[in-house]
């Protein structure tokens, strides 16, 4: 099962080799990790996706929890989050196939950001399973290159009133 | 003019600047090796009487010098060396620390921050090489830092799961002159570890234990390294709990008490093992379901509901799930336990072990024709009055010591338990002697790990440190010999060292040390107590033993813990 893990640690030296470091010298599985600053500006937050169990994936929130520059891990999987990646795709076109694809675009209400003669790139951003959709349906025409960010995501505040 | 210059006299050099956070967070000793980047910082020690360096012989040796020091006294062993070589010749030191949990502080050279990146003369990236057995690690950027990080990385250290710190130090920042910039406070936002333990889940544990028929308590080295072995042992003999230790845990429960039941593991006692399978309640305080501790994991401990005290939280659950995690200090939880606990009703409990213990004592075959190497180890733990800090080193001389000296007080022996580290015994026995110079401190090693760090021999000779070495001389590699032995039809694959054994008594000759051979039976007390008696210098009493003789029990690998093959197999 895919779990979703937001870490929040202190920018310094070392800290996201330590916590790359983690994956790998434990051999957990990683999917995704992304970084960026964090509200705090001597923070950062990094979102890591996983695949495991729930007991693996404990192991892995207390392990990172151990590192020292880690201030907080929250584990998403069983609260609501929303999430969002961005992706850019760069698809050969041509006249005769540029119509297609920018509808294609537009129906995942994606964004045309480059045109050549041969390519366009297109601009993503949903779950992670809407841009898996688009770049499925993108396939057809050739994709020259894909950028992913990961996933990024956050607690979702607005619930609705448990009865 | 005159104001300028007065400046200029209180800027200090970041070797300077370091040497005094050191006195500061009060080092008295170094084990260390100097090399091109150091010379100053080295010059520095040079002339600062409070702080005594150890020059040993290679730099593997100053790490577990560093470390038997830790282990021995409880405060954090430093390390000072040089970069490149010096810095990755650390390595199995600092792994061996990790692994169980040593405070230790390593300073290495480094090239000058602008060359870093450049393969530049002696560069290596100790940072990165260390990251994953280090507990942090800094790279210093400014001289003015210096005292800052010293401080913080003493306190890492040594609180919450104790571990080794690196600190790499560029040779620009060593010479870098500043002024002295003190630590005001440490404000390390993500690290904070839990000390006091969740009363509500302490009182569940005590009633747990109060009510069980067959409790169990399986202390580790945590109870060793957190001074909580009194604490402990009032819980076990107020809760009528018997206790089982691991190889780290040993000492922390004194096994003259009838409520012990040894080791347990893979060479645990045969009754430990049997208590672990057959307990209803298992308290596993400060140790951490090691592989070497459960046998196989799917058939531990079946019957018991299980309590686990740590200080590290990703120790819970990792390998064996737990009814009751307490997160927290040994010595924080335990008194508060202490009085929640009521005797437990485990008379006919402590009647089957105490059956057990007559049925299947650890044992071994006397002989007077061939030394056994158990009867070394019972001759000389009774000749030390089973009082000296024992350090072992690694394979079958490591499970003799730790099954036949009988220990009685925490922090008595020391030895590479995670890792298994050959070659750790005598620079450990060297750090240890450094930090408690009024004990005897006893080296058991064997002719194969003896031989991979022997140059600290010459240290001690410097030094005149009366350590006495023991060993257990098989003319093998004795541990994985006795696997071959086993488990693939007796092919001694590389594992013969006989043929190509030096001169072991001419070689303690060599290095000024006094040697001691032994072959016979009968010779050994006297030998033994010669031995003891040499206090100017190191002593190498080499006991040539009954060749293949195997440790027993022993769970073999991936079997459960009550599929032990004893002695007569
Ligand atoms: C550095 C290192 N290399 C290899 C091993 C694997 N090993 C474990 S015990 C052992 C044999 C040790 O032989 P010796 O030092 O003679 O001790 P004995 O078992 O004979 O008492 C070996 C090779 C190890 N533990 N550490
Ligand atoms: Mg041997």
């Amino acid at each position: 099962m895919r779990h979703i893990l937001s870490v929040i640690f202190e920018n310094k030296f070392n800290a996201i080799p330590r916590i790359a470091g983690l994956f790998s010298g434990r051999a957990y599985n990683m999917n995704s990790m992304s970084f960026g600053l964090g509200e705090d500006p001597e923070t950062t937050r990094a979102t890591i996706t996983s695949e495991g169990d729930d007991q693996i994936i404990e192991q892995i929130a207390k392990q990172l929890n151990k590192l020292v520059d880690v201030i907080k891990v929250v584990e998403l999987t069983y609260e609501p989050f929303v999430e969002r990646e961005l992706a850019l795709v760069k698809v050969q076109s041509s006249p005769s196939t540029r119509a297609e694809i920018m509808q294609v675009a537009d129906i995942f209400r994606a964004k045309i950001i480059d045109v050549s003669h041969k390519t366009i790139t297109i601009e993503v951003t949903g779950k992670e399973d809407k841009v898996n959709a688009i770049i499925e349906m993108l396939q057809q025409f050739g994709i020259r290159e894909i950028a992913r960010t990961g996933i990024v995501a956050l607690k979702r505040e607005f619930q609705k009133e448990s009865s | 003019m005159a104001e300028k210059k007065k400046t200029d006299e209180n800027l200090m050099t970041g070797s300077e600047i370091l040497v005094k956070a050191l006195v500061e967070v009060g080092v008295d000793k170094i084990f260390g090796y100097p090399g091109g980047k150091v010379i100053g910082l080295y010059d520095v020690l040079f002339r600062t009487p409070e702080i005594q360096h150890i020059l040993v012989r290679h730099e593997q040796g100053a790490t577990h010098a560093a470390d038997g020091y830790a282990r021995a006294t409880g405060k954090p062993g430093v390390v000072v060396v040089t970069s490149g070589p010096g810095a990755t010749n650390t390595v199995t030191g600092i792994a061996t620390a990790f692994m169980d949990s040593i405070p230790m502080i390593v300073f290495t050279g480094q090239v000058a921050s602008g060359m870093i990146g450049n393969d530049a003369f002696q560069e290596a990236d100790i940072i990165g090489i260390t990251r994953p057995i280090t507990k942090h690690s800094y790279l210093v950027k400014d001289a003015a830092h210096l005292s800052q990080i010293v401080h913080e990385a003493f306190h890492i250290s040594v609180t919450g799961r104790p571990g080794p710190v690196l600190i790499d130090l560029p040779s620009d920042i060593l010479a870098q002159k500043t002024s002295y910039k003190p630590c005001v406070e440490m404000k390390i936002r993500g690290y904070n570890p839990t000390y006091k333990g969740h009363s509500q889940q302490i009182s569940k544990a005590a009633d747990m234990l109060n009510s069980a028929k067959r409790p169990l308590i399986y202390a580790g080295g945590g109870v060793n390294i957190g001074l909580a072995a009194d604490e402990l042992s009032e819980i076990a003999i107020r809760g009528h709990i018997p206790v089982t230790t691991t190889l780290l845990g040993l000492g922390a429960f004194p096994e003259d008490n009838p409520l012990s039941v040894g080791m347990v593991g893979m060479h645990g006692t045969w009754y430990a093992n049997m208590a672990m399978m057959q307990c209803d309640v298992l308290m596993c305080v400060g140790a951490r379901f090691d592989d070497r501790v459960t046998g196989r994991l799917n058939h531990f401990s079946p019957a018991s509901r299980k309590i686990h005290i740590d200080i590290d939280p990703s120790c819970i659950s990792k390998n064996v799930s737990v009814d009751i995690p307490i997160v927290g200090h040994v010595k924080e939880i335990l008194p508060d336990m202490l009085k929640k606990i009521k005797p437990a009703d485990s008379e006919t409990w402590l009647n089957t072990i105490a059956q057990w213990k007559s049925e299947h004592p650890l044992t071994y075959k006397q002989t007077d024709d061939v030394i056994r190497p158990q009867y070394v180890v019972e001759r000389v733990a009774a000749l030390t009055d089973h009082q000296a800090i024992v350090v072992t080193d690694v394979g079958q001389n490591q499970m003799w010591a730790a099954q036949f000296y009988g220990f009685k007080r925490p922090r008595q022996i020391l030895s590479s338990g995670g890792l298994g580290t050959m070659g750790y015994g005598l620079p450990a026995a060297l750090g240890a002697a450094f930090g408690c110079p009024d004990d005897t401190v006893v080296c058991f090693t064997g002719d194969g790990g003896f031989q991979m760090n022997i140059q600290e021999l010459t240290t001690a000779v410097q030094h005149r440190i009366p350590l006495k070495i023991v060993l257990l001389n098989n003319g093998y590699l004795g541990m994985v010999r006795q696997w071959q032995e086993l488990f693939f039809g007796r092919r001694y694959a590389s594992t013969v060292l006989a043929e190509g054994n030096p001169d072991f008594m001419k070689l303690a000759e060599g290095y000024g040390a006094a040697g001691i051979r032994v072959s016979r039976p009968d010779e050994v007390d006297d030998a033994i107590r010669k031995g003891l008696k040499i206090d100017d210098r190191p002593v190498v009493m080499e006991f040539l033993i009954s060749r293949e003789e195997n440790v027993f029990p022993m769970v073999p690998a991936g079997a459960s813990l009550d599929e032990m093959l004893e002695a007569g197999h």
